[in-house]
């Protein structure tokens, strides 16, 4: 589904900050990328969204058998390839129930379907919202204005719910989310998983691995994947840290 | 025109004015027309070294022959139809080229105690119940237009409730331009008057036939007596070549409230002044405003907000969007009087870009004399938010749809607090033709 091969990239102008990333992620599987503050995971979320500011100096992307950069963010979106925020924007006056739903329809139309009429729409939504166990008061307020960072991340998984990505890659998903928050947020991406939907989760922490038990582990290290395995990976590094990892990959 | 043959001009019509005024007026008003009229001559159209005109140069108005509009019988109930407001069941005045049009209006059912007609119609019938009102609220310090307006208008609206009195309806009063004739102008004097205790919405709205090219030049005065509660609509919708000049007068007694929703989508030069006195505690202003300056289109907004006694209120919120080859214009005068102690006034004024061409000035003024008060404001100028286009593109939402919805959810969050949802509804559609994606930016730019 995603290949990416050797990929490099930089701010702007900038720092050099992917320094060759290869990783191979196929339908159905659940990859965790973690890493140390600085290694690189936002920078490889951002390049993968197609954020400006950002410039790929070498390798390659490949999702879906075409060339992902040569896709405009919203493009990458329609094809199912969706980025969960580690900040999600707040938009004011602009509803929440108005942006999702020009989301669903734009993916529609791009898939050439019909737009789905209001009412079959909201009941789909009001299924989402009950999962992520959100009341209905949250689509008519603007977009993550005034949401609690926990309500903000829940919002999120809601989109992806609603919008079913092939890929969902979620950036740092589990920050600023207590305890409660942070199982009721992986209840939503446990929903996700399906034999035809891959996922990648990008933390810093073990922590959202007890929830959501990944394949395969990553860790990246300065701007290269320096060491994978399976979900062993992530309890090594809980009781190592990434001092021991990194140390041993030099 | 040269400044001698247009004086000459103004003095043919000052003299044609006399000629037609409706029966003989009472020595008060005589008077105070008469004083304007000098007062015009003597100050002369404003012009940009005046630190109130600093923005806004009205050589297009100044140099053109404008004179009274010939009678225009060709506008219909359907134009009315298509102007006003769908679903909107509201009591209305319509004028054509400032003249009331009674077969066109409908004033059925208003309850006692409410005076609603046409100004001319009170200054032929019973002019003494306008003696306290009718030019004593409004001055011309800061624009002679108002005195332009004093000295030439004949017709306009009184909107008068007795104490306690409740208006069931919103009165509408949709003033309409025509085509007909490019140099004809209109000096509308609207005079709303809220008893004690009354309450009342009045909509104050301006929209032309298309290609209309006249010039408005309207004041308003409005008075709220102790605990009266006002909304007042203040929308202006004329035709691209049109010229509007609207000046506002609001004196607020004890604890009365005033909302002004002040909307400006159309016209090619637009100045609005809106003079706000709190002469008494608990008054309460309101001033929501949203203006749009796109193709060659020049909007001019001044507020100026006098806290003359303690424990008054202001909420001043202005949003302005540039486009085009747009101007905009927005100063904010809060004045607090030395012994308004508790005054609490807040003003933001947020306004964006959309074209490298465009330009918005934003001024706030903020004048304090006493010491015991809470005075916030706030300006900003800038383009849409990068982060929220890449936010909404993530998506799957288009750049263009993008950018549309930022910039209809930056104007709406303005429009989402008037609260006749048949008239915020129209107005958003309005405003949603002119911006990027709509007709009205394609012509418009």
């Amino acid at each position: 589904m995603l290949k990416i091969q050797n990929l490099q990239a930089r701010v702007e102008n900038g720092t050099q900050i992917l320094k060759g990333i290869d990783l191979e992620v196929k339908a159905g599987e659940v990859h965790a990328i973690m890493g140390p503050n600085g290694s690189g995971k936002s920078t490889l979320c951002q390049v993968l969204g197609g954020r400006d500011g950002y410039e790929v100096t070498g390798g390659s992307v490949d999702y879906l058998g075409q060339d992902l950069f040569e896709l405009e963010t919203e493009e990458r979106a329609r094809e199912g390839l969706l980025l969960g925020f580690q900040y999600p924007v707040e938009i004011p006056g602009v509803k929440n129930i108005y942006l999702l739903k020009e989301a669903y329809n734009a993916q529609r139309k791009h898939r050439g379907e019909p737009e789905a009429d209001t009412f079959q729409f909201l009941k789909l939504v009001r299924e989402k919202l009950n999962t992520m166990q959100m009341d209905e008061s949250f689509l008519h307020r603007a977009v993550n204005v005034g949401f609690s960072g926990g309500e903000k991340k829940r919002n999120e998984i809601l989109q992806m719910l609603v919008l079913e990505p092939r890929l969902a890659l979620l950036d740092e998903t589990d920050s600023g989310l207590d305890i409660d928050a942070l199982k009721v947020v992986s209840e939503g991406v446990n929903k996700l998983r399906s034999p035809d939907r891959a996922i990648v989760l990008v933390t810093h922490y073990q922590r959202l691995l007890s929830h959501i038990e990944p394949d395969f582990v990553h860790v990246l290290s300065d701007g290269r994947i320096i060491k994978s395995g399976d979900k062993t990976l992530a309890h090594e590094l809980e009781r190592n840290g990434y001092h021991g990892i990194i140390e041993e990959a030099a | 025109m040269s400044a001698n043959a247009l004086s000459q001009h103004y003095a043919e019509q000052v003299q044609h004015l006399q000629q037609s005024l409706p029966g003989s007026l009472p020595d008060w008003l005589a008077g105070r027309r008469d004083g304007a009229a000098r007062r015009f001559a003597d100050a002369g159209f404003p012009d940009p070294r005046m630190e109130e005109w600093k923005y806004t140069n009205v050589r297009p108005i100044a140099t053109k022959p404008f004179g009274e509009a010939p009678v225009d019988t060709g506008v219909s109930a359907a134009d009315v139809s298509a102007l006003g407001f769908q679903g909107l069941d509201a009591y209305r005045m319509v004028f054509v080229n400032g003249r009331l049009r009674t077969d066109l209006s409908d004033l059925n059912g208003l309850p006692d105690g409410a005076t609603v007609q046409g100004l001319g119609d009170a200054i032929s019938h019973d002019p003494a119940p306008l003696e306290p009102i009718l030019g004593t609220l409004a001055h011309d310090r800061f624009s002679s237009f108002t005195a332009l307006n004093m000295a030439f208008m004949n017709d306009g609206a009184l909107v008068r409730l007795a104490r306690n009195v409740r208006l069931d309806r919103p009165v509408h009063l949709l003033m309409i331009g025509t085509a007909g004739n490019a140099a004809s102008w209109s000096h509308p004097r609207i005079l709303i008057h809220a008893g004690e205790g009354a309450e009342a919405t009045v909509i104050e709205h301006y929209a032309d036939i298309a290609g209309a090219q006249g010039f408005t030049n309207t004041v308003t005065e409005l008075r709220a007596e102790a605990g009266a509660q006002v909304r007042h609509y203040l929308l202006q919708d004329h035709a691209d070549g049109a010229y509007h000049v609207g000046s506002v007068f609001i004196q607020q007694r004890r604890d009365s409230r005033v909302i002004s929703h002040n909307v400006n989508l159309g016209g090619r030069l637009v100045r609005h002044d809106l003079n706000v006195d709190l002469t008494e505690p608990g008054a309460e202003i309101v001033l929501d405003g949203l203006f749009l300056a796109g193709g060659r289109q020049h909007v001019d907004t001044h507020t100026r907000v006098h806290h003359s006694s303690p424990n008054t209120t202001s909420r001043e919120r202005y949003r302005g969007i540039g486009q085009g080859h747009g101007r905009g214009v927005f100063k904010g005068r809060v004045l607090v009087e030395r012994g308004a102690q508790k005054t609490d006034a807040q003003q933001h004024s947020a306004n964006l870009l959309l074209s490298p061409n465009a330009e918005i000035d934003t001024k706030p003024e903020l004048e304090i004399y006493a010491d015991d008060v809470k005075c916030a404001h706030g300006a900003t100028v800038g383009q849409l938010d990068t982060t929220s286009l890449y936010y909404l593109r993530s998506r799957g939402i288009g750049e263009q749809e993008a950018r549309e919805m930022l910039v209809f959810a930056f104007a709406d969050e303005v429009l989402e607090r008037m609260d006749l949802p048949p008239v915020r509804e129209s107005i958003e559609a309005r405003l949603a033709a002119r911006l990027p994606g709509g007709q009205a930016f394609e012509t418009g730019a």
